[in-house]
């Protein structure tokens, strides 16, 4: 995999003082300001992640969720302090692809778009659970579930360390929606991954993860789901009044 | 050699390389990219015409100036490509009109394949070559852009950079091909032949070799039948095309 200069540069001065990270630090996030178009989407964001820590970023539409995980990418410019593990690798699978329905893509090009197809590829797809027999299908005629599937594979070409998740069940059905995370709860272990997930589900913040950021455009709150997502903290995040029952089983 | 062999190996190299440079043109944004430089290309056309120098020459430095101007309007102002390309479109053919002599309007509008020589018969091979060779290097990127931005960048794709190539190959594409199907037409002369292969194609390779392929086929039979008929031979490319595709969507995967 060929990486671009900056790409490089924004990692390496990222893990300057990696020393002094601990080896269980995966990412250390201080005093985050991201402004887009003169408009302040995240403002002093301070957080840290732990090696095998499920973080996921909670908030309402437009809260500045998809442009955290950008930034924390080095795809989008930013003031404060990013710093990633040295030699961190990083998966990152996107919220929509909308225009992949436009090119004639067999499953098998677009995981060719990332790397030539090898034995760590097919035992990738093993991993997430693909059909080989699939490969011959475009892309655009696969289900939402097998198509999510596939971007998941795709984020693990490579052996990333780390995944960065946007909304990954946006369009899919219930039943969709268990069969992904259950997944990632599995390759989590196989691989010992970190993830950060990006959602504003209520209900996969407390299943899934072990730590969460309530975001909107500021942090409101950080912290263990059981003890964070308070009705008054929900309120200030929502800017509604929100009521969730939690099932306890 | 004779001149109908000289067009038709132009024809086929050009038109299989806007074919195949057709298939990256997948992005409303990029399609409607190519619409407006065509057009842009008429008053280089026309001062090629009236001072008699090679057309895709007087084409070119055309193109460039609409891919500056197109550079900058999208970064610098919030104008949406459809307007841009209006202005682009009216203003490239009236500026033509105000000096180009009326008995020359079609070799600059439609083109005259019949013109060309041996001379710009091999500068258009060699280029096209060149430009094949181009495209395959870049073409998984550019699929990959055209898929998603974000997910090319976080391969450590230079968006911007392969984004300013395309744009150039797409200026050498089209003034190539405006000695074959004109000013007008050299947007479909790469679209279509894309759309057929679209149809047709379950994966990358049919849809890129059969949109190549696509383009050689209608220009030679576009040049075979001008050589035939005596109608011109730029129409008659596009034309070709257009009953390609009408094939394609009756057979459509």
């Amino acid at each position: 995999m060929k990486q671009e200069k900056s790409i490089i540069n924004f990692l390496k001065n990222s893990a300057k003082d990696c020393n002094s990270m601990e080896n269980n630090l995966i990412l250390k996030v201080t005093d985050l300001d991201v402004e887009l178009e003169g408009e302040k989407i995240i403002k002093n964001l301070s957080f840290e992640v732990k090696r095998g820590d499920i973080l996921t970023i909670l908030g309402p539409n437009g809260a500045g969720k998809t442009v955290l995980l950008k930034t924390l990418l080095g795809l989008l410019p930013h003031k404060g302090e990013i710093r990633w593990k040295k030699n961190i690798k990083i998966g990152y699978v996107p919220q929509r692809l909308p225009f992949i329905k436009d090119v004639p893509l067999s499953v098998k090009d677009l995981l060719k778009l990332k790397k030539s197809f090898d034995k760590e590829t097919r035992e990738i797809l093993g991993s997430v659970g693909f059909k080989e027999n699939l490969l011959k299908k475009k892309v655009g005629d696969l289900s939402s579930g097998q198509f999510q599937r596939i971007l998941v594979a795709w984020s693990l070409i490579g052996n990333p360390q780390v995944l960065l998740f946007d909304e990954p069940t946006t369009g899919i059905d219930i039943e969709g929606e268990e069969t992904v995370y259950r997944l990632l709860v599995k390759l989590k272990k196989e691989r010992e991954l970190t993830i950060l997930l990006v959602t504003h589900d209520l209900s996969v913040v407390y299943t899934f993860s072990n730590y969460v950021i309530c975001l909107n455009k500021q942090p409101i709150c950080c912290g263990f789901p059981q003890e964070i997502l308070t009705p008054e903290n929900l309120q200030k995040l929502y800017g509604a009044e929100v009521k969730y029952y939690r099932h306890t089983h | 050699m004779s001149q109908f062999l000289l067009s038709l190996i132009v024809g086929i190299f050009v038109g299989g390389a806007s074919g195949y440079l057709g298939t990256l043109m997948l992005s409303k944004r990029m399609a409607l990219v190519a619409g407006p430089l065509g057009h842009l290309t008429l008053p280089g056309i026309a001062l090629a015409l009236i001072y008699g120098f090679d057309i895709s020459l007087g084409a070119f430095p055309f193109v460039v100036l609409g891919i500056v101007f197109i550079w900058l309007f999208e970064i610098r102002t919030k104008l949406p490509m459809e307007a841009l390309t209006a202005v682009i479109f009216a203003s490239g053919v009236a500026i033509a009109f105000l000096f180009l002599p009326i008995g020359q309007a079609e070799a600059a509008l439609v083109g005259d394949i019949s013109k060309v020589n041996r001379w710009e018969s091999a500068i258009s091979v060699v280029l096209t070559v060149f430009l094949f060779l181009i495209i395959i290097k870049i073409y998984p990127k550019m699929v990959l852009i055209n898929i998603s931005e974000d997910l090319a960048k976080s391969q450590g794709i230079d968006v911007k950079k392969h984004n300013l190539i395309y744009l150039i190959l797409i200026a050498v594409i089209v003034a190539l091909g405006v000695k074959i199907v004109g000013g007008l037409l050299t947007a479909a002369l790469a679209a279509i032949p894309a759309c057929s292969a679209r149809n047709l194609s379950r994966n990358l390779f049919q849809y890129a070799f059969g949109a190549t392929i696509i383009g050689i086929i209608s220009s030679s039979l576009g040049i075979l039948i001008f050589e035939l008929t005596g109608f011109p031979a730029g129409p008659l490319i596009i034309l070709v095309n257009a009953v390609i595709f009408l094939i394609s969507t009756i057979f459509k995967r």
